[in-house]
């Protein structure tokens, strides 16, 4: 029972850790809120929607990423070419995604992933399209039921996600881009294209957020407008689990915190449902997480400077 | 000798055509010979911060040229001339990453000349930094994986001026880049920056408001008012100046605002 939950809050976990690494890219390395993330989710998702129905699930996977690198790199030229700011840069292509994935699935607001086929009477009946679950699961055999098969490939695909993502981070690129959210003055100073940095800093955050996309699209088999709604702050919920709970001394240990923290989120938001809180109360919950996780510093801060002070009183008297 | 820096005729001009209209830079020429160290001394709103913009790339000018070497830069971008150009600034903060770690705001600066890693942080090159570091003699070379913001005021600079000559600049500008440091650090990144230039043999240009330093450092003295240059000092007539001296060249020559 308490297996099946894990299993379950894991998958889930998993679908969304790339997403929880992309906005740690746009909000704790590049310290700019990137709104479009609600887009890109949506974008990859339905780019790997058609990219599957039309019979390519692996393909749809880089597609929903390609997808969401070049949803980042509209936002990232409005903010350093037109100079418009980061949230507004966000919201117009938030916005302007919504008409691309309305059209992308031809004018629905969602689509099962399936093909009309003839079955064996010579009728023309729905049958659902293959997905990277459905082949990896028959690729082990079938030795493992459906949940936990799909479980071990999402965690597989987002462990190896994180682990090119902290390799990049190292590279002279990645450090560019990590010092560009640090001081961009210093970035042109030492003759780096900081404009270029940043794009391709949004570029990467929004790639992840489309791959999340991609992922839960085959995972759920359909895509569905709404799926965006919401997702930068459970993106964010994630990463300040994570970074509260493991600490931010590295960026690697950062990269890894909010993998982990989208698991925890997961599991909080699992344990909700057992108690039988209605599933349209996640956003709100979401919320809160996020307020307590980025109260606690605050106050623990605080705290310690108000007994501080009353520690050197105390000290003067005696 | 060929020059280094040269700026012919350079034209800046703020909010033209209105009530605030300020001319920065009136049609200003300057020539720095390659090796040469020039001290500018100048009150505050003479063009000194222009002059740097426009030579940095923050600022294009209205009219003139800008030449580096043999190169017009006059329109090319901030970054693109960084490659030649290294640059200090009066706040330590300005030139670092303070969530970095000093070896990797060295590799960043590095980047620019380093040869060619897949990983910004290597071994090769912090030997360098390393080497370069202790060369210092202030104990930065046992900080490298402390983070820049951790340092002080005087390390920081100490750090930045590295960071800034590391990939061996053909000209270096220096914003009174001492003035928000102790007296103690002051003296300390003075004569750092001494050692590195005369080492390197790096074009130097340095804003100070200090008559001493504007003698006692660098082979040029000139200074600024009104976008132009009022003073041009060097050679025997340098050397025998006195900073009491100059400092009287300095109140005749230089504008008085607030008697207007």
């Amino acid at each position: 029972m308490i297996l099946d939950m894990l299993v379950s809050a894991f998958g889930q976990g998993f679908i969304y850790a790339p997403m929880a690494l992309g906005v740690f890219i746009s909000f704790g390395i590049l310290k700019t809120p990137d709104l479009s993330v609600e887009g890109s989710f949506v974008f990859g998702m339905t780019v790997c929607a058609q990219t599957a129905i039309l019979g390519h699930p692996v393909a749809g996977l880089f597609a929903g990423m390609f997808a969401g690198a070049l949803a980042g790199a509209c936002t990232g030229l409005l903010q350093t070419k037109l100079r418009i700011e980061a949230i507004l840069s966000g919201i117009l292509t938030m916005t302007g995604l919504y008409t691309v994935n309305y059209t992308m699935l031809g004018g629905q607001s969602n689509r099962y992933l399936q093909r009309m086929s003839l079955n064996d009477l010579g009728v023309e009946v729905p049958s659902p399209v293959r997905t990277v679950y459905k082949l990896f699961q028959s690729a082990l055999g079938g030795s493992l039921d459906s949940s936990l098969s799909a479980c071990l490939l999402t965690g597989i695909i987002a462990a190896l996600t994180a682990a090119v993502l902290i390799l990049f981070l190292r590279t002279r690129r990645g450090m560019a881009i990590i010092a560009t959210g640090d001081n961009e003055e210093m970035v042109r100073s030492s003759s780096i294209n900081a404009d270029l940095a940043r794009v391709g800093g949004i570029m990467i955050a929004n790639a992840l957020v489309g791959l999340s996309g991609a992922l839960l699209c085959q995972y759920q088999q359909y895509a569905d407008l709404n799926c965006g709604t919401g997702m930068m702050v459970m993106g964010l919920a994630s990463v300040v689990i994570g970074t509260t709970i493991f600490g931010r001394h590295s960026v690697t240990q950062q990269v890894l915190a909010a993998g982990a923290g989208s698991l925890i989120y997961r599991c909080i938001i699992q344990a909700a449902y057992k108690i039988d809180l209605p599933s349209y109360s996640v956003k709100l919950l979401s919320v809160l997480i996020v307020i307590a996780a980025l109260a606690v510093p605050v106050v623990t801060q605080r705290r310690k400077s108000v007994t501080g002070q009353r520690g050197q009183k105390g000290g003067g008297q005696v | 000798m060929s020059s280094a820096l040269r700026l012919e005729n350079v034209v800046r001009i703020f909010e033209p055509g209105t009530v605030n209209e300020k001319v920065a830079l009136d049609h200003l020429d300057l020539s720095v010979s390659a090796g040469e160290f020039v001290t500018v001394l100048g009150s505050n709103g003479s063009g000194k911060s222009t002059m740097f913009n426009i030579i940095l790339g923050s600022m294009f000018p209205d009219e003139g040229r800008v030449i580096l070497g043999d190169r017009d830069i006059t329109r090319m971008k901030d970054y693109r001339r960084a490659y030649d150009i290294g640059c200090l600034y009066q706040n330590p903060l300005r030139g670092t990453a303070p969530n970095l770690t000093l070896e990797e705001n060295l590799a960043l600066a590095y980047t620019r000349k380093a040869s060619p890693s897949f990983f910004a942080l290597n071994r090769k090159d912090s030997a360098y930094f390393k080497e370069v570091l202790s060369s210092l003699g202030m104990g930065l070379e046992d900080r490298m994986k402390t983070k820049m913001g951790l340092l002080s005021g005087g390390q920081r600079q100490a750090a930045s001026l590295i960071m800034a000559t590391i990939a061996e600049p053909e000209l270096l500008l220096l914003d009174e880049h001492t003035a928000a440091l102790d007296p103690g650090a002051a003296e300390k990144v003075m004569e750092l920056t001494k050692k590195i230039v005369e080492e390197k043999k790096i074009t130097t240009l340095m804003v100070t408001h200090d008559m001493d330093y504007a003698l006692e450092y660098g082979t040029r003295t000139i200074l600024l008012d009104s976008g132009k240059i009022r003073m041009d000092l060097c050679g025997e007539e340098r050397a025998a100046m006195t900073p009491g001296q100059l400092a009287e060249i300095f109140y005749s020559r230089t504008r008085r605002r607030g008697s207007r």
